[in-house]
């Protein structure tokens, strides 16, 4: 149940050392470089770059493989699709480009502290300040956005044992009604918990 | 010091308004006070008047004289929460980011927030866990973790909503004894009949009224006495 994918791992690598701020920028101008990059070869060579980063930044391969299975069941159905509509060069240059994207990404924020990602975002919209914008807010949904990925997945398992109890496993609504109910009352009591931290004053 | 006076709370439904808690006058000094009562009597609303978290509709609560409509803010660095469910509590991804939350008030900089939450997690046993992702911690562990944060910026009063529900017999103990150990005044709301006999004074709570007041043994065996009577 821990193991999120591209959650924050210790570590004392070169990548984990470098500022959160740099890392942002680089992964900004990596995208840039994939978006722009175009063809079978170039999405190969940059997805083996992402590779290797990942492995440098000691993101553990096999455990995020398995944690995406739904995202490469996903691409799985682009490539089929782009190959049948394109052809392969195509399909190898969108699945490419999006896994080399997707692992840069992890990678940031396996060896990123989620604090210092978010002095960093802070930093980079602190100009907002003089346009009203509440960046300590900002940076505070971040965090809040990052806490809620593994309670919402805990909620949605224990919907679904919940309904497999009763029996109702084929019933959507058995699952889906109940989870949304229960993910809304999350955001509720999460609300009052930072009313009650006297976080919102 | 807390002040309820002629405190109630009434909801508005579809079918007309419902009290949930009759008007109450009541001064909160001792400094372990237990409140007991079936669910849905209304305790964990009398608890929520304490800080502000639920505002009377009739009435004034005080704290020290601060006013919980009017002084919201100052009311909630006075009096600590504490949730039932730790997971709703802890807000940030891992322990020691969120402890650095509670401390964000009083300490700027980020590096000496850290070194301060890092303290804070060392007296309470945590440190080792500063990095552990919060959804990985035992429900103990979290509650546990839930206090910290709380205590980190030290008020003068905690209000326990039922911290021991969800725990087993051990860390019902371990979070029992942290908060009888603490200097802060204690507001405990709990089904656990054991652990408000730790407590100077006991309120028991039924369909919205405080029907009894006194020391621990009288309340418990009042409110043994009524509820299976029923």
């Amino acid at each position: 149940m821990t193991g999120l994918p591209g959650a924050y791992r210790p570590g004392s690598t070169p990548l984990h050392r470098l500022p959160a701020g740099a890392k942002l920028a680089l992964l900004a101008g990596y995208a840039v470089l994939v978006v722009a990059l175009t063809g079978p070869v170039s999405a190969l060579v940059l997805l083996g770059a992402s590779l290797t980063l990942a492995a440098w930044g000691r993101l553990p391969l096999r455990a995020t493989a398995r944690r995406l299975r739904l995202l490469l069941v996903m691409l799985t159905v682009v490539a089929a699709y782009q190959t049948w509509q394109r052809g392969a060069d195509v399909a190898v240059h969108v699945v490419g480009d999006l896994l080399a994207l997707v692992l840069a990404a992890l990678t940031l924020t396996a060896t990123t502290r989620t604090e210092d990602l978010l002095e960093a975002i802070l930093r980079l919209l602190s100009p907002l300040r003089r346009l009203g914008v509440r960046t300590e807010r900002v940076a505070l949904a971040f965090s809040l956005m990052i806490r809620t990925v593994p309670q919402v997945l805990e909620i949605a398992d224990e919907t679904r044992a919940a309904a497999r109890a009763r029996g109702l496993e084929r019933s959507p609504r058995a699952l889906l009604v109940p989870m949304a109910l229960r993910t809304v009352a999350h955001a509720i009591e999460t609300g009052e918990a930072l009313d009650a931290r006297g976080i919102a004053d | 010091m807390i002040d309820l006076d002629g405190a109630g709370v009434e909801v508005s439904g579809p079918d007309g308004t419902r009290t949930i808690l009759h008007p109450v006058t009541l001064r909160l000094a001792e400094h372990r006070i237990g409140v007991i009562g079936a669910n849905g009597s209304g305790k964990s609303t009398l608890a929520r008047l304490l800080n502000g978290l639920t505002q009377p509709t009739s009435g004034h609560v005080q704290v020290d004289g601060l006013d919980t409509r009017r002084d919201g803010p100052a009311v909630r660095r006075r009096v600590g929460f504490v949730f039932t469910n730790p997971s709703a509590q802890l807000v940030m991804p891992t322990a020691v980011e969120d402890v650095g939350l509670s401390l964000r008030r009083v300490e700027k900089d980020a590096r000496r927030r850290r070194a301060a939450a890092l303290q804070v997690l060392e007296q309470h046993g945590l440190v080792d866990k500063a990095d552990v992702s919060v959804h990985a911690l035992s429900g103990g562990q979290k509650q546990l973790l839930a206090l910290a944060g709380v205590l980190a910026t030290e008020p003068d009063v905690v209000v326990a909503d039922e911290p021991t529900t969800l725990l087993d017999l051990r860390n019902t103990r371990l979070v029992a004894d942290r908060l009888f150990g603490m200097r802060q005044q204690l507001v405990l709301v709990t089904h656990d009949l054991d652990l408000v006999q730790r407590c100077e004074r006991v309120l028991v709570v039924e369909d919205g009224r405080v029907v009894h007041d006194g020391q621990a043994a009288g309340a418990v065996a009042f409110y043994r006495d009524r509820e299976l009577s029923r």
